[in-house]
């Protein structure tokens, strides 16, 4: 036998020519996740992108593995039935916050609480593209849009804070032009098992051009990007001589500077991955007062769902002995007639 | 169907419909099914009818919250619960109310005096207390102090007077089994082993059937009541058990994944009457079978069809309301061609309606209840048995032809039991699934010439990664396409692939009666037994009536039309407003008549008798 051939991203890649708009944020997704995928130990055949509706759900279409676009905010449901058929698949949810917040909110919910292994990347652009630029359940208050012309007042919701409120267990933000971040955190969002979420800045430049670039800007990306580390403290700005410091009175974050009115890096608050409260607040954390935390925000692992459905059917069948379905009808109270 | 072969001579009864009715609380159904179970062993055919309320627990003595049982047996075939009660059993004068008005003249009733209070009187809405005043006169009434009576007897367990009152449904069973001579041995057993870790409410409960019991033997009761014998139905031999449709359709259901050579994901949402199926599946694991409550009926059809896009077959299951919120689903399901069963067991609606009460009004949702040119296989279950073999046959046409199929049971066979002649499955003919394996010449698209279904190429199959979705599919690639002459063929392949299973279902058969005549009655679902024994009737009084029962609503067989068009009239019962009447109408051109009825019970076998004679007197 030779040994497997390497693939590479463009095994990876369909033949399907892609229709996004030329500037989509989607594009540098796709191609980073193609690029990754080689390095994940997994085979080809084994991995299932399900997607649901809108832009971001075309995704199965450019991905050369199994893929099934399904129906408007139902991807976790399929998902979640793909993955209970067959645990062996490794299998990826892709949406957005339409899709995935707004007609889908509730089996998003129900994905990330039961846990069920999948790794959900939801783009999240602030707007309806597909639909022709409506505001969202992420779009802040004042948003104009066709559906909105005087602009949005409804609360937005933030996707992270969202998770993490839903039980998830794997809980990360990223940007779509970053591509060393983002496969960094896609590859710990694989690595995790159970349900990883993660949300992905996501530029849409139809309907919502720029929306983020405050945060991207490299000019400004250090002022207002906190990178976040299991473990490392949570410094930024310029020579990261800005940081976090909890304010033990209210509960919350303040910005301090190293250096002024006595502050040292041992006041700064230390990431820890595993601590919710901690993530919460960090999830919380916005624009244009703090900095957007970027990064896994939450990781504390717990039994996978899928593993133990599998589990108990093992326990049941060790007990229960062999199927057997004559005698299963011949169950209870049964006469014979002569 | 009816397990009766011929009548037995000599007998004092031929059939007989015993109605047991008290409070939701009070074990009338349990009470009915002890019952159920002595009669089976005594040898009588029979068929039930549990009939309860929506309320779990509604308050004492309220005539909205009596539950009651319904059972019917006798020495012929029996195909219903029956028409008119012989024997009602009351434990409360709510009960009496709203069941006297089915009792026959001369009938018995059986009521438990301790509980005709003023407050239960006056809630009840009775002025005079009905056991004292005369009103009952046409009937033979044994009015007992059963309450006293129980609580006397079960005195030396040492029960609460709450769990002590509770076995005065065990009093009434022993009453009644005394009546019919039927054998307390099943039930005494029963409590047993139900009570094992609480051997005084065992005994307690036995020694009040045996109280019950020895009542009858020793106590002076009105004239006319003595131990009434119903002879044993002569019946084919074999093993038998009694089963619900619920029950049957479960075991259908795994009897069609091994046929299929699939798993099963059964993935749902509780909704009342369908949930026993997900409660009786759940407790299946070790056969391929895994059960997902999902967080809705959306969540629960999209599990299954992600299952079956990874190999296994995804089963899904609800009541009308449900199936409205997995209708864009099921049309994803038809656009990607793969294989899904989707069980309808229906209620009485609209919206929330009548839960717990029956009606066969989803037929035109099933039948056109999507988006779109979405046409689907359905087939109707006709008998609590029948949900076992319709449960496999919808199997092996959603696995064969890599479509939904939607499979209508209702609220009547969901809980109405009958004895099931045990099948072994090993005679069963397996209909084993190939998944495509093979990358040489591999597309999403490709279809059997025959069958026209679609390639299953599961997940995990190196070679065959392919993509499926909604948006319309190239005919011959299954790239997305938008192109107009390719939506064309795409929809008119679709609907060749689904109007062709007509040449693969059985021709149909005419169930009773001969095959032209002056009139045809036409039944799907749960009237198959009221009509049955509605035309049995009417053909013993020289009637020339026929009765067809479809069991492939759509497609239908390809033989209905000119079959149908064979007699002079055709009456289609249904418990709607006239579903399947429009549909053989406009399909076929035959001026059907239609007859319904929409109260939430079962068609009586004399209103389809009454039905069956108004036919025939416009035919004159």
């Amino acid at each position: 036998m030779n040994a497997p051939i390497k693939l590479t991203a463009k095994d990876y890649a369909t033949d399907q020519e892609v229709r996004w708009c030329p500037g989509c944020g989607d594009y540098a997704i796709l191609k980073a996740v193609q690029k990754l995928m080689p390095e994940l130990g997994v085979k080809k055949e084994n991995s299932v992108f399900v997607s649901g509706i809108g832009c971001s759900s075309r995704f199965p279409y450019y991905m050369n593995t199994y893929g099934f676009h399904t129906i408007h905010g139902r991807a976790p449901s399929f998902a979640t039935g793909v993955k209970l058929a067959n645990p062996e698949l490794d299998v990826w949810v892709v949406t957005g916050d339409g899709d995935g917040l707004s007609i889908g909110g509730n089996h998003m919910v129900h994905a990330l609480r039961r846990n069920v292994d999948l790794n959900i990347l939801l783009f999240n652009n602030e707007i309806y593209g597909l639909t022709k630029g409506q505001y969202s359940p992420t779009s802040p208050v004042g948003t104009r849009s066709p559906s909105t012309p005087d602009g949005s007042v409804d609360l937005p919701l933030s996707p992270a804070v969202f998770a993490i409120g839903s039980g998830a267990r794997f809980v990360a933000r990223t940007i779509d032009t970053e591509m060393k971040h983002l496969t960094k955190v896609l590859i710990s969002a694989h690595q995790h098992e159970g349900a990883s979420f993660v949300e992905i800045l996501q530029n849409c430049p139809v309907y919502n051009d720029g929306i983020f670039d405050s945060v991207k800007d490299k000019k400004q990306a250090a002022d207002t990007q906190l990178v976040i580390e299991h473990g490392e403290p949570l410094l930024f700005g310029q020579d990261n001589q800005k940081g976090l410091r909890l304010n033990a009175q209210n509960l919350s974050f303040e910005i301090v500077t190293i250096g002024q009115d006595g502050v040292t890096e041992a006041d700064i608050v230390v990431h820890d991955e595993t601590n919710k409260v901690l993530a919460q607040m960090l999830a919380q954390l916005k624009g244009p007062d703090f900095p957007v935390p970027v990064g896994v925000i939450y990781q504390a692992p717990a039994p996978a769902y899928v593993n133990e459905v599998y589990s108990q059917r093992i326990a049941v069948r060790e007990t229960k002995g062999k199927a057997d379905l004559n005698a299963l009808l011949r169950t209870g109270h049964t006469w014979t007639v002569e | 169907m009816s397990v009766v072969e011929e009548l037995e001579q000599g007998t004092e009864l031929s059939d007989v419909v015993v109605r047991f009715a008290g409070d939701s609380g009070d074990g009338m159904q349990l009470t009915g099914n002890n019952f159920t179970e002595a009669t089976a062993i005594y040898g009588n055919d029979l068929a039930t009818f549990p009939d309860f309320p929506a309320e779990i627990r509604a308050p004492a003595g309220a005539t909205f919250g009596v539950s009651a049982f319904q059972i019917y047996f006798g020495s012929e075939d029996v195909t219903t619960a029956g028409d008119d009660v012989d024997v009602l059993v009351v434990m409360n004068p709510a009960a009496l109310i709203t069941n006297v008005k089915d009792l026959v003249p001369g009938g018995v009733i059986i009521a438990d005096a301790d509980a005709f209070t003023a407050k239960n009187l006056a809630r009840a809405g009775y002025k005079e207390n009905p056991l004292e005043d005369g009103s009952l006169d046409a009937y033979r009434l044994i009015s007992i102090d059963i309450t006293k009576r129980v609580v006397d007897t079960v005195k030396p367990f040492g029960l609460s007077h709450k769990f002590a009152v509770r076995c005065k449904n065990m009093w009434t069973l022993g009453l009644t089994m005394w009546l019919f001579d039927r054998s307390r041995d099943a039930a005494i057993d029963g409590l047993r082993t139900k009570f094992a870790s609480k051997p005084d409410i065992a005994e307690a409960n036995v020694a009040a059937i045996n109280a019950g019991h020895a009542y009858g033997e020793t106590a002076e009761l009105p004239s006319g009541v003595d131990v009434y014998r119903v002879p044993k139905a002569v019946v084919k031999p074999g093993l038998y058990r009694n089963t619900t449709g619920s029950e049957a359709l479960a075991y259908g259901i795994i009897a069609g994944g091994q046929l299929a050579n699939v798993p099963l994901l059964f993935a749902s949402y509780p909704i009342t009457p369908a949930s026993s199926l997900l409660h009786t599946l759940s407790g299946q694991k070790h056969f391929e079978v895994l059960t997902f409550q999902a967080e809705d009926e959306i969540a629960a059809v999209c599990a299954a069809i992600g299952a079956s896009f990874a190999g296994s077959l995804g089963v899904t299951s609800s009541s009308g309301p449900g199936i409205s919120l997995k209708a864009e689903a099921i049309s994803l399901a038809c656009a990607t061609e793969l294989p899904l069963l989707i069980v309808n067991t229906q209620r009485g609606g609209p919206s929330t309606g009548l839960p717990t009460k029956t009606e066969q009004s989803d037929l035109n949702q099933a039948i056109f209840g999507r988006h779109a040119d979405t046409t689907l296989p359905v087939i109707a279950a006709c008998t609590s048995v029948d949900c076992f073999e319709v449960a496999i046959e919808a199997i092996r046409l959603a696995t064969k032809y890599r479509t939904p199929v939607i499979l209508l049971s209702d609220g009547y066979l969901a809980n109405a039991s009958e004895p099931w002649l045990l099948p072994d499955v090993s005679d069963l003919v397996p209909f084993p699934v190939e998944f495509e394996t093979n990358p040489e010449g591999f597309r999403p698209a490709n279809r059997d010439p025959e069958t026209l279904a679609r390639v299953w190429a599961k997940p995990g199959t190196p070679g065959l990664e392919h993509r499926i979705g909604g948006i319309e599919k190239d005919y011959v690639t299954g790239d997305i396409s938008y192109d107009a002459d390719n939506h064309q063929r795409m929809t008119d392949v679709r609907k060749a692939k689904i109007d062709n299973i007509a040449n693969d279902i059985p021709q149909q058969t005419v169930a009773l009666g001969n095959e032209t005549g002056d009139l045809a009655v036409l039944g799907w679902g749960s009237t198959f037994g009221a009509i049955h024994q509605g035309v049995k009737r009417a053909r013993l009084a020289g009637k020339d009536v026929a009765h067809i029962q479809i069991r492939h609503m759509w497609p239908m067989p390809s033989n209905l039309k000119e079959l149908l068009s064979g007699y002079k009239r055709v009456l289609i019962p249904e418990m709607n407003t006239g579903q399947l009447v429009k549909i053989i109408r406009a399909e076929y051109l035959i001026d059907a008549q239609s007859m319904t009825k929409v109260s939430g019970q079962p068609y009586k076998i004399k209103e389809i008798e009454a039905g069956i004679a108004a036919q025939l007197e416009s035919l004159k």
